[in-house]
C-alpha cells in the first residue's frame, strides 16, 4: 500500500495545483508541489526500510489490467533494489529541485500550472520506475514524455521554446514507435509483460527474437535517452525552465533509457547483438557530445551535451554487462547534473535570464555559494577523485575494460578514457569563463554594462536561501554520495544493486589490473582539468565576448598548441556539431517530419471537393480490388 | 427462349452504362438517373438469377432494392431541390465549397 | 398459405426503436416550435428501453428469426448495446444544438432513431437482403441528416455529395449480393459460408463488390473520399453522430461477412484487406497532419481509425473480432467526446470548428480543456486511456495472425497521429483566448461529456469487466 502512496501524493499535488492553482495565494502552488513530493520521499523512504525491498523487492498487485486469452497484464508494482534506488532519486531530487522552484518561479504568473505539471511529471516517474509490468512503464513512459513537452514549452509566448517542445514531441515519437513494437512482440512471444515473466521467459527465447525485440525496445531508450542519433530535441530541451532541465533533461526522465534496459536486463543478456549495440551507441554517444560540449557557448547548452554524454556512459555500461555500475553513475549523475543546473539556473535567475557564457564572468564574486556548488559538480562530473563521479565513472571505465575481448571493445574503452578527458575540459572551460573574474584590464565587466554599472542595485546577487539550500543538499552529496559505491567502505548501494543483478561484484582477481586502470581514468580527469585550466586561463574564451577585446597573439605556445591539438580538436568538433549534428542527424530527423506534411498537402490536392472525382476515386479502387481478387 | 447470361450481360452493360453516366455527367439530376439504371440493372440480375436457379429469393430482392430505390428517390430529390432552391443550379461541379 | 410463427420478442429492441422514430415525427408535427424540447427526451427514453430490453434479452443461445434472416446472439446483443449508446449520446449532444439552431426537431430525432435502426439490422443480419436493408435504414437517414441545415450551403453540399456516393456505392453493394446470390443460391450466410470455399469467379466478384459498399460506409481507402466533405459540411451534432454509427453499422456488417461466414476463405481476402488497411492508416493520418478545422480534422482521424480497426478483422481470429468491437466501442467514446468539447462553444452564434477557437481554452475551464486533452491523447493511442488498449489489442491480435508489416504500419502511423491530436491539445493550452468564442453548452451535452470522459478513462485503466464481457461473447460465437 506504501508503493501507491509513494504515487498518491504527488498526484494529489497535480490535482489541487491543475484545478484550484488560480485560485490559491501565491505562494501556495509552491508549498503544495513540494510538500506533495516531500510527502511522497518520505513514504519512499519508509517503505526501502522494509528488508524485504532488498531481497526479492515488495510487490503490490493491484488489479487484472489487461486480459486478452492467453494474454494478460496486471497493474503491479514493485520495489526491489533496482526501482528503490530509482525512487529514492526521483523523489529525492525531485523534492530538492521543487523547493528551488519556489524561488526561481517566485515572479512567474503560471507558477500553478508550473508546478501542477512538475508534480504531473514526478507522480508519471513514479508509476515508470515502480512499474511490475512493461506496460504499467510504458504508461509512466508517456506521460512524462507529456509533462516533459509540456514543460519544454512552458514558455510558449517563446517561440523557440514552443519549437522546442514540438521538436522533443517528434523525436520522440520515433524512439516510442519501435518501443511500442518491442513491447507488442514481446507481449506476443511471451504472452506476459510481468518483469518477472519476462525474466523468466528470457532464457529460453531464441536468440533472434530475442534481438529483435531488444533492438526495438532499445531505439525507445535512444530517443527517451538522447543518444545517437535521437538526441537532437534534448539540447534544444533547455528552452524550459531551468529546474526542469534539471530534473527532467538531467537527472530523472532521460534516464528512463537505461533503467529499462536495467530492468529488462536478463532480456537483453539474451541477446550478445543488442548488448554490442548498446555499448558502441552509449560510446560512441559519450564522445560525440562531449566534444560538441566543448564548443558550444550558451552554458545550459554545454550542460546538456554533458548529459547526453554521460548518458552515453550509462548505456556503455549496460553494454558491457556492468549494470550496477550504470546504475550506480545514473544515480551520482543525477546529483552532480541537477547541482550544475541549478548552479546554473541562479545565474540565469542572477543575470535575468543570460546565459551565453561569452556575456558572463567574473560572477565567482558576488555569487560566491553558486560559484561553489557549480565548481562542486564540476569536480564530480570530471571525476575528481574522491567525488561521486569519480567512483561511477571509474567503475564504467573498469568493468569497460574487463569485458573487453577485442580491440573494438578495447576501443569503446578508450572512447571512455578519451570522453573523460574531454569531459574535464569542457567542464573546466564552463566554470572558468562563467564565474573566473576577468583580466585585469577589463575595466568592465560584462554584466555591468548590462546593467549600469557596478554599483547598480540590480547587478548579479546570490540566490534566496530557498534556491541555497537545495543546492548545498545536492552538493553535499556530490561530495560524499561517491562513497556508497567505495569498496573501501563495503560499497552498500552498490552490492545491492550487484545482488539484484547476480552480477560478480569483483573481475577475478588479477584478470584486470584495477588500480592501473583507475591512475588512468584518473589521470584523464585531472589532465584535462588542468588542460582546461590552462587554456582558458583568464577567461581566454572571452576574446569572442561582446567586449570585442582580443587577446594578444603572444601565448605563442598556445598558438602552437592551438594549431597541433586543440585546433583538430576544435575543428572536428565544430564538425560534428555544425555539420553532422545540424545538417545530417538533425536534418534527417526533421525532413522525415516534412516529408510526411508534404505527403499530406499531396493527399489533401487529391481531395479536390468535385463530386465526380470522388467517384472515379471510389471506381478505380474497385477495379484494383477487383482485379487483385480475381487475379489472384 | 433467350439464355440467362444473355440477360447478365445486359445487365452488366447497363450497370455499365451507369457508371459512365455517373462520371461523365454534371446534371446531379442525371448522375442520380444513372445510378437508377444501376439499381435497376441490378434487379435484372437478381431475377435473371432467380429464373436460372429457380428461387424465388432473388425476386423478392427485387422488391426489396424497389422500396429502397424509391425511398432514395425521396430523400435524392429533397437534397437536390434544396441545392437548386440556394444556388439555382443542379451543376455538381459547382458544389465545391468542401475540400482539401 | 401461412405466415411462419414470429418470435417478437426477438426483433422488441428494434420495435421500440422503430416506435420511437415514428413516435416523434408525428408528435413533432404537432407541436408548437417552443414546446419542442419533449422530443429529446422521448428518443433518449425510447433508446434507454431499447437498451434494458436487449440487455434483459440476453440469453446463451442464438436465436434465428423471419425464416433465418434475424439472427440475436451474444455479438448482436453487443454490438446493439453499443450501437444504442451511441444513439443515446447523439441525443445528448443534439440537444441543445437543435434549439440554439432551429433545426426541424422532429425530424431529427425520427431520422437519428431510424439511422441507429439501420445499425442494429445490421448487427442481426444473417441474410444479405436483411444487411442491405440495414444498410440502407442506416444510410438514407444520414444523407438527409447531413443536409438538415437547410439554409447552410456547407450543410447541403455535405448532403448531395453524400447522397450521390452513397447512392453509387450502394449500387457495387448490391450488384456484389446479386453476384453472391447468382453463385450461392441464396443469399442467406450460412448458405454462402457452405459455397464461398469453392471461390468461383461469380463469388469472388460478389464479395469484392460487397467489400465497396461496406468499405464505403466504413470509411475506408480508396472508398474514403467523401468523408472528409461530409464530415465538415454536416452539422456538427450529425458529423459526430455518423462517424460513429456509420462505423459501428459497417464494421458489425464485416464482422458477420468475412470473419464469420468467409472465415474459410480468410486466405483470399486477409491480404487484400490487410493493404486497404495499410493504405487506410497512411492515408488518414497523413492527411490529417494540415488540417485547420476540427470537423475535417476528425473526419481524416475517423479514416485512420477505419483503418486502425480493420486490421482487426484481417487478424480474422476470436482475438480479432473482440478487439474490433472493444475498438468501437473506445471510438464511439472518445470521438463524441471529441465533438462534446467542440459542442461547448461556438463562435458568433456558428460552430466554434477551427482548431484556432481552441486556443486558450486551459485558462477559461480548465476541466473543458481537460478533457478535450484526454480524448485526444486516447485518439493518438497513448496509455493511460482506453484508445491505447483498444489499438493494444487490435496489433497484438493482427501480430500473432502473422501479419507484421501491418502492425508496423500501423505502430508508424499511430506515431504520426500522435501529432496532430496533440497539436489541438497544445493549442488549448496556450496563446489567448479568441473573444468572439463563447460557451455554448448545457446539461445536455455536459452529461455526455462526463459520460464519455469517464468512459475513456475507466475503459482505460480497469477495462477488465467489459473486455471479459467481450471475450466470452467471442468465444460464444461459432
Amino acid at each position: 500500500m506504501v508503493l501507491l502512496f509513494i504515487i498518491l501524493f504527488p498526484l494529489a499535488g497535480w490535482l489541487i495545483n491543475g484545478f484550484a492553482g488560480g485560485r490559491l495565494p501565491p505562494r501556495a502552488p509552491g508549498l503544495v508541489g513540494s510538500a506533495s513530493v516531500g510527502l511522497s520521499l518520505t513514504a519512499a523512504l519508509v517503505a526501502v526500510q522494509q528488508p524485504e525491498v532488498w531481497r526479492e523487492g515488495l510487490t503490490a498487485s493491484l488489479f487484472t489490467w489487461i486480459s486478452a486469452g492467453e494474454f494478460s497484464a496486471r497493474a503491479s508494482l514493485v520495489l526491489d533494489p533496482l526501482s528503490a534506488v530509482m525512487t529514492l532519486v526521483v523523489t529525492g531530487v525531485g523534492f530538492l529541485i521543487h523547493i528551488y522552484s519556489i524561488g526561481y518561479m517566485a515572479e512567474d504568473p503560471g507558477k500553478s500550472r508550473y508546478f501542477a505539471y512538475l508534480n504531473l511529471f514526478i507522480a508519471s516517474m513514479l508509476v515508470l520506475v515502480l512499474a511490475g509490468n512493461l506496460l504499467v512503464m510504458f504508461v509512466g513512459w508517456e506521460l512524462v514524455g507529456l509533462c516533459s513537452y509540456l514543460l519544454i514549452g512552458f514558455w510558449f509566448d517563446r517561440e523557440r521554446a514552443a519549437d522546442a517542445g514540438r521538436k522533443a514531441f517528434i523525436v520522440n515519437r520515433i524512439g516510442d514507435a519501435g518501443f511500442l513494437l518491442g513491447i507488442l512482440l514481446l507481449a506476443v512471444t511471451v504472452k506476459s509483460l510481468d518483469f518477472k515473466a519476462i525474466a523468466d521467459a528470457s532464457s529460453s527465447m531464441a536468440v533472434p527474437v530475442a534481438t529483435a525485440i531488444t533492438l526495438l525496445l532499445f531505439v525507445g531508450a535512444t530517443g527517451k535517452s538522447a543518444q545517437l542519433p535521437l538526441h537532437v530535441w534534448l539540447p534544444d530541451a533547455m528552452e524550459g525552465p531551468t529546474p526542469v532541465s534539471a530534473l527532467i533533461h538531467a537527472a530523472t526522465m532521460v534516464t528512463a533509457g537505461v533503467y529499462m534496459i536495467g530492468r529488462l536486463h536478463p532480456l537483453f543478456t539474451q541477446a550478445e547483438l543488442t548488448l554490442g549495440v548498446v555499448a558502441a551507441v552509449g560510446a560512441a554517444t559519450a564522445f560525440f557530445a562531449a566534444t560538441v560540449a566543448l564548443v558550444e557557448h550558451d552554458l545550459k547548452r554545454v550542460l546538456a551535451y554533458s548529459t547526453i554524454s554521460q548518458l552515453g556512459y550509462m548505456f556503455l555500461a549496460m553494454g558491457v554487462a556492468a549494470a550496477p555500475a550504470g546504475m550506480f553513475h545514473l544515480t551520482t549523475h543525477a546529483v552532480f547534473k541537477a547541482l550544475l543546473f541549478l548552479a546554473a539556473g541562479s545565474v540565469m535567475h542572477a543575470m535575468h535570464g543570460v546565459i551565453d557564457m561569452r556575456r558572463l564572468g567574473g560572477l565567482a564574486r558576488p555569487m560566491r555559494w553558486t560559484a561553489l556548488g557549480f565548481v562542486i559538480g564540476a569536480a564530480a562530473l570530471a571525476g575528481f577523485p574522491f567525488t561521486a563521479g569519480f567512483f561511477s565513472k571509474d567503475l564504467i571505465l573498469e568493468r569497460a575494460f574487463a569485458h573487453a575481448r577485442g580491440w573494438g571493445s578495447y576501443l569503446l574503452w578508450a572512447a571512455g578514457v578519451a570522453t573523460a578527458f574531454i569531459t574535464a575540459v569542457y567542464i573546466t572551460r564552463a566554470a572558468i569563463l562563467t564565474f573566473a573574474p576577468p583580466p585585469s584590464h577589463h575595466d568592465h565587466p560584462p554584466f555591468d554594462s548590462a546593467q549600469g554599472g557596478p554599483s547598480g542595485s540590480r547587478g548579479p546577487h546570490e540566490a534566496p536561501p530557498e534556491m541555497g539550500w537545495p543546492m548545498a543538499a545536492l552538493a553535499a552529496l556530490s561530495l560524499g554520495g561517491g562513497f556508497l559505491g567505495a569498496s573501501a567502505v563495503g560499497a552498500p548501494l552498490l552490492h545491492s544493486l550487484e545482488r539484484f543483478f547476480n552480477s560478480a561484484p569483483e573481475p577475478e582477481a588479477g584478470a584486470v589490473p584495477v588500480l592501473a586502470l583507475t591512475l588512468v581514468s584518473v589521470s584523464a580527469a585531472l589532465a584535462g582539468m588542468l588542460a582546461g585550466l590552462w587554456l582558458y586561463r583568464g577567461r581566454r574564451d572571452a576574446s569572442l565576448s561582446a567586449l570585442g577585446q582580443f587577446l594578444s597573439h603572444k601565448w605563442y605556445i598556445e598558438d602552437l598548441y592551438n594549431a597541433a591539438i586543440v585546433g583538430p580538436l576544435r575543428r572536428g568538433a565544430q564538425f560534428l556539431a555544425s555539420t553532422v549534428e545540424l545538417g545530417i542527424i538533425d536534418g534527417a530527423v526533421i525532413g522525415v517530419a516534412g516529408a510526411v506534411r508534404q505527403a499530406g498537402a499531396s493527399f489533401r490536392r487529391f481531395q479536390t471537393g468535385y463530386v465526380r472525382n470522388y467517384a472515379a476515386v471510389l471506381l478505380a479502387g474497385t477495379v484494383l480490388l477487383l482485379g487483385y481478387w480475381l487475379t489472384r | 427462349m433467350i439464355p440467362v447470361p444473355y440477360y447478365l450481360t445486359i445487365s452488366a452493360v447497363l450497370f455499365t452504362v451507369g457508371m459512365a453516366g455517373v462520371l461523365v455527367r454534371r446534371n446531379a439530376l442525371v448522375i442520380f438517373m444513372a445510378i437508377e439504371l444501376m439499381l435497376n440493372s441490378v434487379n435484372l440480375t437478381f431475377v435473371a438469377f432467380a429464373r436460372q436457379l429457380a428461387a424465388i429469393e432473388g425476386q423478392v430482392a427485387v422488391f426489396f432494392v424497389i422500396v429502397i430505390a424509391a425511398v432514395e428517390v425521396v430523400v435524392g430529390l429533397a437534397i437536390i431541390i434544396a441545392i437548386f432552391r440556394a444556388r439555382s443550379t443542379v451543376d455538381i461541379d459547382d458544389v465545391d465549397l468542401l475540400r482539401g | 398459405m401461412s405466415l411462419p410463427p414470429v418470435d417478437l420478442r426477438l426483433i422488441l429492441p428494434e420495435m421500440i426503436v422503430a416506435a420511437g422514430a415514428v413516435l416523434v415525427m408525428l408528435w413533432g408535427a404537432f407541436l408548437p416550435p417552443g414546446r419542442q424540447r419533449v422530443l429529446r427526451w422521448v428518443s433518449a427514453f425510447a433508446i434507454i428501453l431499447a437498451l434494458g430490453v436487449v440487455l434483459a434479452l440476453q440469453s446463451g443461445e442464438p436465436a434465428f428469426s423471419f425464416g433465418a434472416m434475424h439472427l440475436r446472439d451474444a455479438l448482436t446483443q453487443t454490438l446493439q448495446v453499443i450501437v444504442l449508446i451511441v444513439a443515446l449520446l447523439a441525443v445528448l449532444l443534439s440537444g441543445e444544438y437543435v434549439e440554439r439552431t432551429h433545426l426541424e426537431t422532429g425530424e431529427y430525432y425520427a431520422l437519428l432513431l431510424s439511422s441507429a435502426l439501420g445499425a442494429m439490422l445490421m448487427a442481426a443480419s444473417a441474410d444479405l437482403l436483411l444487411l442491405f436493408l440495414g444498410l440502407e435504414t442506416l444510410s438514407i437517414p444520414l444523407y438527409v441528416l447531413a443536409a438538415i441545415a437547410r439554409r447552410d450551403l456547407r450543410s447541403q453540399e455535405a448532403g448531395m455529395k453524400y447522397f450521390l456516393l452513397g447512392a453509387f456505392s450502394t449500387t457495387f453493394f448490391l450488384y456484389g449480393v446479386a453476384l453472391i446470390f447468382g453463385s450461392a443460391g441464396s443469399t442467406n450466410l450460412a448458405r454462402v459460408a457452405s459455397q464461398a470455399g469453392a471461390g468461383s469467379p461469380l463469388m469472388l466478384a460478389g464479395i469484392g463488390l460487397l467489400t465497396i459498399g461496406l468499405g464505403f460506409k466504413a470509411t475506408i481507402v480508396p472508398f474514403h473520399s467523401w468523408a472528409p466533405d461530409v464530415y465538415e459540411g454536416a452539422p456538427l451534432p450529425v458529423t459526430a453522430y455518423m462517424s460513429v454509427i456509420a462505423k459501428v453499422g459497417a464494421f458489425a456488417a464485416i464482422i458477420r461477412v468475412f470473419v464469420i461466414a468467409l472465415s474459410a476463405g480468410a486466405v483470399q481476402w486477409g491480404a487484400a484487406l490487410a493493404a486497404l488497411s495499410v493504405l487506410t492508416m497512411i492515408l488518414g493520418n497523413v492527411a490529417a497532419l494540415l488540417q485547420n478545422n476540427l470537423k475535417r480534422l476528425l473526419g481524416y482521424s475517423s479514416i485512420a481509425h477505419a483503418g486502425f480497426i480493420l486490421i482487426g478483422i484481417v487478424a480474422a481470429n476470436r482475438a480479432g473480432i473482440s478487439a474490433v468491437v472493444f475498438y468501437l466501442l473506445v471510438y464511439a467514446l472518445m470521438t463524441l467526446g471529441a465533438f462534446g468539447v467542440v459542442l461547448m462553444l461556438e463562435r458568433r452564434g456558428e460552430e466554434a470548428d477551427e482548431i484556432s477557437d481552441l486556443a486558450g481554452l486551459a485558462g477559461r475551464s480548465p476541466l473543458l480543456a481537460g478533457a478535450m486533452t484526454l480524448f485526444m491523447v486516447s485518439l493518438a493511442g497513448l496509455p493511460p486511456t482506453a484508445g491505447f488498449l483498444a489499438k493494444f489489442y487490435v496489433f497484438s491480435a493482427a501480430l500473432d495472425a502473422g501479419y507484421p508489416v501491418v502492425v508496423i504500419v500501423a505502430v508508424v502511423t499511430t506515431v504520426v497521429s500522435a501529432y496532430f491530436y496533440l497539436r489541438v491539445a497544445y493549442t488549448m493550452f496556450i496563446g489567448q483566448p479568441a473573444p468572439e468564442v463563447k460557451f455554448a453548452g448545457g446539461r445536455w451535452v455536459s452529461a455526455a461529456l462526463i459520460v464519455t470522459s469517464a468512459g475513456v478513462l475507466v475503459l482505460g485503466i480497469f477495462p477488465a469487466p467489459v473486455t471479459n464481457f467481450i471475450e466470452q461473447m467471442a468465444n460464444a460465437l461459432k
